[in-house]
C-alpha cells in the first residue's frame, strides 16, 4: 500500500469485504431499509435487564452471525476491530469477551466503523488473512449516557438526532471476489464551533465534507466516478449542508449523495 | 460563499439553516397544559382551605400531590409524551420538578439502588435545589442585614 | 361533607390561576424554543427568579392574585423557599436564613425523593416513540 495526495491510503492488493451481518431495533425494522437488515429485534432489551446489556447482547450475537455466514471458522480471524458509544466500549469488549481473539476497541462515535474497515484493511494488506470489524449502538444507553433520562419530558427540537439501535458487522478477508476496499481517506477532525447539543448534524458536516474534498483531491476522481457517495448519520440539516459546502468547492454531489440517517427510518 | 470560511460565517449558516421549532402551537399547548396543572392546583387548594387547612399546609399538600400525579404518570410512561406535547407546560410546574426527580431514579435502577437510584437521582433536578436554597439562604442574609421590610409585605 | 362546592371551584378565582399559570409556561416555551438552554437551566432560571422575586415581596402579588397559578410553577417554588427563610429569620435571625427555606419545601422534597425511589421499584423506563 502507499500514501496518495495528502490523506488517502491506497491498496495494491485490496482486501475483500467477504460477509456482513446486521442486526437492528424495532424502530429501523419498520424503516425503508428493513428487508435488508439480518435480524430485527422485537424490542430495545431484548431480554436482558439493561440498555447496556442488551447493547452487548446484539454485538454479540451479530459477531457470531457474520462468521457464520462467511463460512469460516472463528479461529481463521485474526483480528477484531470493534466499538461503540459507550464509555470504555464496554458494549464491544463484554459483548465480544467469549469470542477469544485479539481485540482492538475502536472508539470513533459515528466513525467507528468506516475506522473498524479502515485500519482492518491495512491490517490485511500488511500482515492478516481474516480480520472481523463490527459496531454497535443503542438509542436508549446513549441517550442515558450523553442526553437525558428517557421518561423525561423534555421538548426534542426538530434538528436533534436519533441514535439507531443495531450492530453492523463485516469480515474483510485477503482473497476473495469482492466488494473491494480500494482506497481509504481517513479524515480530519474539523470543529466549526457548533456548541447545539441538539444539532449534531451541523457540526459533523464539516469534517464530512473536508474528508471527502481532500478524497477527490488525493485521487483526482469526481463525484460522477461514483454510483453512490453515503455518509453515516448527519440526518437531513447535515445532509443539506454537505451538499452546500461540496458545492461551494465545486463538487456537484447531489445526484448521488446519500445518508444513513435519511434513509434507516 | 463558502460557508466554512471561518467559524462565524459557518454558525450563521447553520442559524439560517436549521429550521424552526414550531413556536406558536407550542406556545399554546404550554399555555392551556400548564394553566391546566394550575387549576388543578388550584381546586386542590379550595377544597383543602374549605377543610380548614392553613395557607401553608394547603400549599404544601397541592406540592404534594401534584408530585405524586407526577411521579405516576411517569412510571406509567406516560408523562414523557405529556411533556413532548407540552413542552414547557408540564416542565415549568412542580410537575415538572418531580418527573425531573423520577425519571433518573427509574433509568438507573439498573445500576443498582444505592449507588443507581440513590446516587443519581438528582441529575436533572440538583441544580434545581442547589440553586434555589442557596439564593433563599442569600436571601435570607440580605434580609437580616437590610431589613428589606419595606420592599417586603411578607 | 362540609364543603362549599361553589368556593371551591370558584370560577373568577380559576381563570386568573389559568391565565397567569399559562402564561409563566409560555415565558418557560420560549426559552425552549429561542435559546439552546436545557431543561435543567431553565428550571433553576425559574426557581431563582421566584425566590428573588419573593425575598423583594414583587411575588406576593402576583400570589395574592393567581393563587396557584403563581405558586404551582417552579418560580412559587422558588417564592416558597424565599417566604420560608424571611419568616425563619424574623424568628430565629441568622439561623433562619439556613432553616427556612428546606423547611417551607420539606413537603415536595420529600415527596419527590420518595415517589422517585418508589417509582423506581415498580417500574421501568421504556424505549421512546418519535
Amino acid at each position: 500500500m502507499k500514501k496518495i495526495g495528502k490523506q488517502t491510503i491506497k491498496f495494491d492488493n485490496p482486501p475483500t469485504i467477504l460477509e456482513c451481518s446486521s442486526i437492528v431495533g424495532p424502530k429501523e425494522a419498520n424503516g425503508p431499509l428493513a428487508k435488508y437488515f439480518d435480524q430485527t429485534l422485537e424490542d430495545e432489551f431484548w431480554g436482558e435487564k439493561s440498555w447496556e446489556k442488551a447493547e452487548s447482547k446484539i454485538i454479540k450475537e451479530n459477531a457470531n452471525m457474520v462468521i457464520s455466514k462467511a463460512g469460516i471458522s472463528s479461529q481463521d480471524i485474526d483480528l477484531v476491530f470493534a466499538g461503540d458509544l459507550l464509555n470504555q466500549c464496554i458494549s464491544s469488549s463484554f459483548g465480544l469477551r467469549d469470542i477469544n481473539l485479539p481485540f482492538f476497541g475502536v472508539f470513533g462515535a459515528c466513525s467507528t466503523f468506516v475506522e473498524s474497515l479502515s485500519l482492518g484493511s491495512i491490517c490485511i494488506e500488511s500482515f492478516a488473512k481474516n480480520v472481523l470489524c463490527a459496531t454497535s449502538s443503542h438509542f436508549c444507553s446513549a441517550e442515558k449516557q450523553f442526553r437525558f433520562p428517557l421518561e423525561l419530558g423534555n421538548q426534542r427540537p426538530p434538528s436533534s438526532q436519533w441514535t439507531v439501535t443495531g450492530s453492523g458487522a463485516a469480515i474483510l478477508s485477503k482473497e476473495g471476489i469482492g466488494p473491494y476496499i480500494t482506497h481509504i481517506t481517513p479524515g480530519k477532525i474539523v470543529d466549526m464551533g457548533i456548541k447545539d447539543a441538539n444539532n449534531m448534524g451541523a457540526a459533523m458536516s464539516p469534517a464530512f465534507s473536508d474528508t471527502l474534498i481532500t478524497h477527490f483531491k488525493d485521487t483526482g476522481r469526481n463525484p460522477s466516478y461514483y454510483d453512490a457517495i453515503i455518509s453515516g448519520d448527519l440526518g437531513y440539516i447535515g445532509k443539506d449542508i454537505a451538499i452546500d459546502i461540496l458545492k461551494s468547492n465545486g463538487y456537484n454531489i447531489k445526484a448521488n449523495y446519500n445518508d444513513c440517517r435519511g434513509s434507516y427510518f | 460563499m463558502d460557508p466554512l470560511e471561518s467559524k462565524k460565517t459557518y454558525q450563521d449558516y447553520v442559524n439560517k439553516k436549521s429550521p424552526n421549532s414550531k413556536i406558536v402551537k407550542n406556545c399554546f399547548n404550554a399555555f392551556w397544559v400548564g394553566g391546566l396543572i394550575c387549576t388543578i392546583g388550584q381546586i386542590i387548594f379550595n377544597i383543602c382551605k374549605e377543610r380548614g387547612f392553613d395557607t401553608q399546609t394547603s400549599s404544601t399538600i397541592v406540592s404534594i400531590l401534584l408530585i405524586g400525579i407526577s411521579a405516576f404518570l411517569t412510571g406509567l410512561n406516560l408523562f414523557n409524551k405529556i411533556g413532548k406535547f407540552a413542552g414547557a407546560g408540564s416542565l415549568i410546574p412542580i410537575t415538572g420538578f418531580a418527573n425531573s426527580i423520577v425519571s433518573p431514579a427509574m433509568e438507573y435502577k439498573s445500576e443498582g439502588y444505592v449507588m443507581g437510584v440513590g446516587g443519581k437521582m438528582f441529575t436533572v433536578a440538583g441544580p434545581v435545589l442547589v440553586f434555589g436554597i442557596s439564593t433563599s439562604i442569600l436571601v435570607g442574609i440580605v434580609f437580616l442585614i437590610f431589613n428589606t421590610q419595606n420592599i417586603t409585605l411578607v | 361533607m362540609d364543603i362549599n362546592w361553589a368556593n371551591v371551584f370558584d370560577l373568577a378565582t380559576l381563570f386568573k390561576c389559568f391565565l397567569i399559570g399559562g402564561a409563566i409556561c409560555i415565558i418557560g416555551q420560549i426559552l425552549i424554543d429561542k435559546t439552546k438552554l436545557t431543561p435543567a437551566r431553565i428550571l433553576v432560571i425559574f426557581v431563582t427568579t421566584g425566590c428573588v422575586l419573593g425575598g423583594l415581596g414583587i411575588y406576593q402579588y402576583l400570589v395574592d392574585f393567581a393563587g396557584c397559578g403563581a405558586t404551582v410553577p417552579l418560580t412559587g417554588f422558588g417564592y416558597n423557599l424565599a417566604k420560608g427563610v424571611i419568616e425563619a429569620v424574623k424568628e430565629s435571625g441568622l439561623i433562619g436564613a439556613f432553616t427556612g427555606g428546606v423547611k417551607a419545601a420539606a413537603g415536595g422534597i420529600a415527596a419527590a425523593i420518595f415517589f422517585g425511589y418508589l417509582a423506581s421499584l415498580i417500574s421501568k423506563p421504556k424505549m421512546k416513540k418519535q
